[in-house]
């Protein structure tokens, strides 16, 4: 170790990874998905997949996957819901994996208006 | 020295910076007990005996460890310290073994005196603590574990002052003991016999083994003539014993108590201490000449040859192959003695009167039976002679002079000066100056190997050689000593090695005191001795040279070689086998 | 790395839950999560301690932080098919109030809430054997700070100003210490770390080790540079193999990343670091004995001064500190004094852990402000005490402190408060004692700990306190004195005026205090030979109550030695066992027509003849009818 800087940098790398455990703080979003067993039939897991690789894809580490097994009434399933700093909870139902990237995209640009 | 002022009882005292609270007391007159503090091994500060008041600490404190310091203000006799340390000594008797009348100790016990002077007369805490059987396994020393008290003076004088490390703290708690290594005997481990500890030891849980009970036996015993030698030492400390101040010279009467004992012949070990500068002289010549080993190291001192043999076998082709005085004289006694008197060997009870505790160990090693029994038969210490005398009912102090007998009780002063430190190294130089440069020393005293210090080094020049010599004494100097030293290339040509600090007379069988005045009282006896011989060199005494023209031939003859020299060996350190063989175990287990 | 795991599960590996299982927990966990195909998105932590042993193995599951409780490895499918796969908490694994109110959030757990985690602040958070994580904790932060900004003396007064007192058990100002150890002429220096951790039931500084190891070790190194060292030593008991296998990894580690060795920082500040391992003797863990253990001797403490600020290890001066001590300071230094000082109380500053212990619902390890009540500790912390019984006293300090009686129960856990008392803060045990507990008895076990473990050197430590322990042992035989109880003072005051280390100048403490607050069962013990709490063995008496015995004879034919006969009413009033026995007889005897039971009229009465019983207590146990008291 040469410089506190050098440290640094090895923190930030580090809480990317701690972030699930609410470790260095911030968290951008949070993707709820709803696994019921209805869930699980429509595809729920392949749209929890999705979300994985798309921030993966983009390299963000400060978001949360979490699942979740209850699913509200007359809601077409897979159910996704993205909660944003300052509690916002935005429900996205019918997800389909290939729908997964808007939901990201949208999720974050939300999350960075709400977090300014 | 900066001094400091401090209070102590109420009176303004100056002390040394740097010295104890029980130092500074003593020196005001104001004598606090001790028991673990010994002068010759220093404090340690664990039997709490010596506790005192200081003002501002939380709890007392043991004066033999806490230095002075400016403004302290100490009470030594408060009510809290006078019942602190009666109920620690009460503790402490609570499981003493309650048999002080027959203990070796008995009248002399530390332990018995300070019960005493603290006024316990009431036992509030007995209590029965399993006995152990005491430790016989040594031909020198006897422990009795029973009687511990646990001060740890024979722990500190073993492995700091000796260098050896036979006998630690073993166990916590009750179970605490001092032992050597695995609970074995001490005579099974790497002890050297010098018997150091029984000289420390407040109370009686270490002695010499009593051998008194063999030699009254052939005392009476009409089928055995009994001869006895006396080392030098033993007539510069004797006197002690019978309340004669440190320094008084028994010499005539010691002879003439042990007449009164019964002893056939009585005999000076100075004879065969003047034999082994003979022969010893004559081995370091011819060492010098030929390019033998060097430095020599001598061999007079059994617990110094032990300890050679068992750390540092490195050096044993280094020491002088002569047996030590006791062992000549013994193997004088029952060859070239038995043929002038017509006694066979074995009839012939030899005793010998030593400063020391690891003679009785040497009479008996293997090597020692030049005449094909055992050369030496007892090995009495002089604390036991004075056992003998005062059993006897002999009046020790009022005795008449007596000499000792021929031909073996002639001796130089030469011989004499063995019993201190240095002496054998100026007994050889007296010798070998005027072998080698065939001209009568003007001054026979060598003042520069004399003294207390614990390597002390000289360089004489006889002729055109420079002798570089060294006095060691105490077998941690030793250790350091050797430490500093490499077998094959070394500056000194000869070195004394004496295992005792101080030399004989402050031997492991000497009585009891350590003191440092005792030491150099003890030394002038033999130096005034010396000085009082109409002979003062080895090879002028008469006697000896008598006893090479009709029986050995020259110095260093084959008969010479047979009686009068030995043979070494390593070894084996049973701290180290017995790891070995642990991790051995150890390691079929797993 | 790279790969984002979305769920985080921490098994607690202390050595708690190590014992009660969690190894095999994880192995089923992970061959679980690898038949799910869910091993590249979940990842598996083995944490340190979290404190609560009780309830292990215990594990979170994050983002979520759902806490569940004695795990087995049985339960790994449903936590990964339920909760991990389809976000369904396993209800019977969560934790359950004592009002049977489930809760699923560690944080929500009172154990947890109302701690305040200083010392303990990685522990169970992260993985020990990963350094990057301690340092996505700030880690390492304080010691570059120390090294590139700070001087030595800056280092030093912001430890002193921050208040922060010694863990191991005297609580000597740790600031001080330091300035007297860079004051110290003598080099080289040494900086030693006491993990020695005697008291038996304290493990705290073996949670700091197991679960946060680079704190000490980062510690360590800032107090090298603060008192110009280079070289530290840990000593660690033998029988904390998992702390010393993950002390050793992160030292390790920490050489790897250059935050030890030479050059750290590129400041040019060399720091070694090694681990000494002791034999485990409590005496060891005192400063003196362990640094003579350091150098290869026996561990017998020696007195003071020479202070280890001035001669310590191999006569050098050696600054030694406690564990907990040391995992305090990179905080203190990141956060700064002002905020360390902002803890706890006036002469106590910061937070303390303790290891509760004893009859209370919670057991495990806690860490609250310095003082923080007994009683917020006992009942809000720790649950209150087990099945609903009276709390009595608790026992501060392990063998070395007294106990605290319940009229104390508000008293702050602060160092001076509890010295006060007679008790002290020692290392931080902290044992719970209920109405079934004899104080008599508690006090004789203390002191066989510290007898038994006594070094041997000094007289008073070694046969005062066996003298101490042969006179309770007389009392709880029904052996005891008149005069005993002013003996036992007496014995204790001298012991600790003159023993010359802190294990015999403390270990009459438990004897003194309790003594101090439960004098009449002392008593009672001598006076009326009767142990209160009925524990003593000895002063227990079994009597058969003749209203309700049935003289069925199953007592009779159940005794091991025949202690029970048969006798007549006028015999059984003639031998007048005991006052209350009598009475009790009597009744029995004036109202024998009405209790004799009708099934057997002709069945003599019972009674235990109290000469031959020998207390086994198989009696009651047999009876049917509760006819057999204990008293
Ligand atoms: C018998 C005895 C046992 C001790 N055991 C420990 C121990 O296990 N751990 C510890 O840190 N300190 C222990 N101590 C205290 C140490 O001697 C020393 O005061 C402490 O390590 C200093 O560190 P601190 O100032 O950080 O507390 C013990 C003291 C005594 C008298
Ligand atoms: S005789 Fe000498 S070597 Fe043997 S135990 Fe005693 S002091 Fe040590
Ligand atoms: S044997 Fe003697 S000197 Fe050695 S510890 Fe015991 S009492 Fe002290
Ligand atoms: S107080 Fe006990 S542990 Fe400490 S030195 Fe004395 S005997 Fe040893
Ligand atoms: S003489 Fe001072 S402690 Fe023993």
């Amino acid at each position: 170790m040469r410089s506190l800087a050098e440290l640094e940098q090895l923190k930030r790398h580090a809480q990317k990874e701690l972030g699930v455990r609410g470790i260095g703080g911030y968290c951008r979003a949070t993707f709820i998905v709803h696994m019921g067993t209805d869930g699980i039939a429509a595809g729920a897991r392949e749209v929890l997949l999705a979300i994985l690789d798309e921030l993966k894809r983009l390299g963000i580490h400060d978001c949360r996957v979490t699942q979740t097994d209850v699913t509200g009434f007359g809601m077409k399933p897979p159910v996704v819901d993205v909660v944003t700093p300052g509690h916002r909870v935005e429900t996205y139902t019918g997800v389909s994996p290939e729908g997964v990237r808007k939901i990201v995209a949208e999720s974050l640009v939300e999350s960075r208006v709400a977090a300014v | 020295m900066a001094k400091v002022k401090l209070t102590i009882d109420g009176r303004e005292i100056e002390a040394e910076q740097g010295s104890t609270v029980l130092e500074a007391a003593r020196q005001a007159g104001i004598d606090i007990p001790t028991l673990c503090y010994h002068p010759a091994v220093g404090p340690s500060g664990a039997c709490r005996v010596c506790v005192v008041e200081v003002e501002r600490a939380k709890t007392l404190v043991a004066s033999c460890v806490y230095p002075v310091a400016e403004g302290l203000v100490v009470k030594t006799n408060s009510a809290r310290v006078r019942n602190a340390r009666k109920t620690v000594v009460e503790l402490l008797i609570s499981t003493h073994p309650q048999d002080c009348l027959c203990c070796d100790r008995n009248g002399r016990c530390e332990l018995q005196a300070l019960a005493n002077r603290l006024g316990i007369r009431t036992e509030r805490f007995r209590a029965q603590k399993p006995q152990r059987e005491p430790d016989a396994s040594s031909v020198s020393i006897y422990r009795d574990q029973n009687k511990c008290v646990l001060c740890g003076r024979c722990v500190t004088m073993c492995r700091d002052i000796q260098g050896v490390g036979a006998i630690s703290f073993a166990y916590r708690g009750q179970r605490t003991l001092i032992s050597p290594s695995f609970e074995h005997g001490v005579g099974e481990v790497e002890c050297v016999n010098c018997g150091q500890c029984t000289k420390v030891c407040p109370v009686g849980a270490i002695v010499e083994k009593d051998e008194t009970g063999a030699v009254w036996d052939a005392l009476d015993n009409p089928g055995l003539t009994v001869v006895v030698q006396v080392a030098p030492a033993v007539r510069a400390a004797l006197g002690e014993e019978f309340g004669m101040a440190p320094g008084t010279s028994v010499t005539g009467k010691l002879v003439r108590a042990l007449h009164m004992l019964g002893f056939d012949a009585v005999f000076d070990t100075q004879f065969s201490a003047d034999l082994t500068i003979m022969e010893e002289g004559h081995e370091f010549l011819s060492r010098l000449k030929s390019g033998g080993k060097l430095p020599l190291l001598t061999s007079c001192s059994p617990g110094w040859i032990k300890y050679c043999e068992t750390f540092h076998p490195e050096f044993l082709d280094n020491i002088s192959t002569c047996k030590s005085p006791q062992q000549m004289m013994g193997a004088v006694i029952k060859s070239y003695y038995a043929k002038a008197k017509g006694l066979k060997p074995e009839n012939i009870f030899s005793v010998s009167v030593m400063p020391c505790t690891a003679k009785k160990y040497e009479a008996r090693r293997p090597e020692m039976r030049a005449s094909g029994v055992q050369d030496v038969d007892a090995v009495l210490t002089t604390r036991e002679l004075a056992k003998m005398i005062r059993m006897a009912g002999i009046d020790f102090a009022n005795l008449e002079d007596d000499d000792f007998d021929s031909p073996l009780g002639e001796s130089s002063g030469a011989g004499t000066i063995f019993g201190v430190t240095g002496g054998v190294m100026e007994a050889a130089l007296r010798s070998v100056y005027e072998i080698v440069t065939k001209k009568p020393l003007a001054d026979l005293e060598f003042t520069q190997v004399r003294g207390f210090e614990g390597v002390r080094e000289a360089e004489i020049a006889m002729g055109s050689t420079r002798v570089k010599v060294a006095i060691v004494h105490g077998l941690g100097n030793a250790g350091r000593f050797l430490a500093g030293l490499r077998p094959g290339d070394s500056p000194y040509h000869f070195v004394e090695v004496m295992a005792c600090p101080g030399g004989c007379i402050m031997g492991g069988g000497q009585p009891l005191s350590l003191e440092q005045d005792v030491a150099e009282k003890r030394a002038s006896v033999l130096y005034q001795e010396d000085r009082n011989k109409a002979v003062r060199k080895s090879h002028e005494n008469i006697a000896v040279r008598r006893l090479y023209d009709e029986f050995l031939g020259k110095p260093g003859s084959e008969l010479a070689h047979k009686l009068l020299h030995t043979t070494y060996g390593e070894r084996a350190r049973a701290r180290v086998e017995e790891a070995r063989r642990q991790a051995v175990i150890g390691a079929a287990g797993a | 790395m790279g790969v984002l795991y979305r769920a985080h599960v921490l098994v607690c590996g202390g050595a708690g839950c190590v014992s009660s299982g969690c190894r095999a927990v994880q192995e089923a966990l992970k061959s679980e999560l690898a038949k799910q195909g869910l091993d590249k998105e979940i990842k598996v932590v083995e944490t340190g301690c979290m404190g609560s042993c009780d309830l292990g193995p215990v594990m979170v599951v994050y983002p979520e932080g759902v806490f569940y409780r004695k795990v087995r490895p049985e339960d790994a499918r449903d936590i990964v098919q339920e909760h991990l796969l389809k976000g369904r908490p396993v209800e019977r694994l969560l934790y359950h109030t004592s009002q049977r109110e489930i809760i699923q959030q560690m944080e929500d757990i009172d154990f947890f809430a109302k701690q305040r985690k200083v010392v303990l602040r990685n522990c169970g958070i992260i993985d020990p054997e990963d350094i990057t994580e301690y340092i996505a904790r700030d880690g390492y932060e304080a010691l570059a700070r120390v090294l590139t900004e700070m001087t030595p003396e800056e280092v030093i007064d912001v430890v002193k100003k921050s208040g922060l007192r010694g863990r191991g058990g005297a609580g000597f100002p740790t600031g001080l210490k330091w300035e007297f150890c860079a004051k110290a002429t003598g080099r080289p220096k040494y900086v030693v770390c006491n993990a020695d951790e005697g008291d038996p039931g304290a493990f705290m500084d073996r949670s700091v080790l197991e679960g946060d190891p680079h704190s000490v070790i980062e510690a360590m190194a800032i107090a090298g540079r603060a008192i110009g060292s280079n070289q530290g030593f840990v000593y660690v008991r033998a029988e904390y193999p998992l702390a010393i296998q993950r002390l050793k990894h992160a030292i390790a580690q920490a050489y790897d990343y250059g935050l030890l060795g030479k050059d750290i920082f590129g400041t040019g500040f060399d720091f070694d670091l090694e681990i000494r391992v002791g034999a485990g003797a409590f005496v060891c863990g005192e400063e003196t004995a362990l640094l003579a253990s350091i150098e290869g001797k026996r561990g017998m403490p020696r007195p003071r001064p020479p202070f280890p600020a001035n001669e310590g290890l191999w006569g050098k001066p050696t600054l030694i500190n406690n564990v907990e001590t040391y995992a305090n300071i990179p905080p203190i230094i990141l956060n700064g004094w002002e905020w360390f000082a902002g803890i706890g109380t006036e002469k106590s500053k910061g937070t303390k852990v303790f290891a509760l212990a004893g009859k209370i619902a919670n057991t495990g390890l806690v860490e609250v402000p310095m003082g923080t009540t007994l009683r917020e500790i006992v009942y809000d912390i720790g649950g209150g005490i087990l099945g609903g019984k009276k709390f009595k006293a608790a026992q501060t300090g392990g063998p070395s402190g007294g106990c605290i009686p319940a009229e104390h129960l508000d008293t702050p856990m602060e160092y001076d408060t509890l010295v006060k008392l007679g008790a002290m803060m020692g290392s931080g045990g902290l044992i719970v004692m209920d109405e079934g507990t004899c104080m008599v008895d508690i006090a004789k076990f203390f002191l066989q700990f510290t007898q038994d473990e006594s070094c041997g050197k000094c007289i008073p430590c070694r046969e005062g306190t066996r003298a101490m322990l042969d006179i309770l042992t007389r009392i709880t035989e029904g052996r005891g004195r008149e005069g005993d109880i002013e003996l036992l003072e007496h014995l204790g005051t001298t012991i600790k005026d003159t023993a010359l280390c802190g294990l015999g100048q403390t270990a009459p403490n438990p004897v003194l205090s309790t003594i101090r607050y439960f004098r009449h069962e002392y008593e009672a013990h001598i006076r009326e030979k009767r142990c209160p709490a009925g524990v003593c063995a000895a002063l227990v008496h079994y009597e058969i109550l003749q209203d309700k015995c049935k003289r069925c004879g199953l007592c009779r034919r159940s005794c091991p030695v025949d202690a029970i006969e048969e006798t007549t009413e006028a015999e059984l009033v003639a031998a007048g066992v005991g006052a209350a026995g009598a009475d009790m007889q009597a009744a029995g005897a004036s109202q024998g027509a009405i209790s004799q039971p009708a099934s057997s009229p002709k069945r003599k009465p019972l009674f235990i003849n109290q000469e031959r019983c020998i207390k086994c207590g198989v009696c009651m146990r047999e009876c049917r009818f509760q006819a057999i008291n204990r008293c």
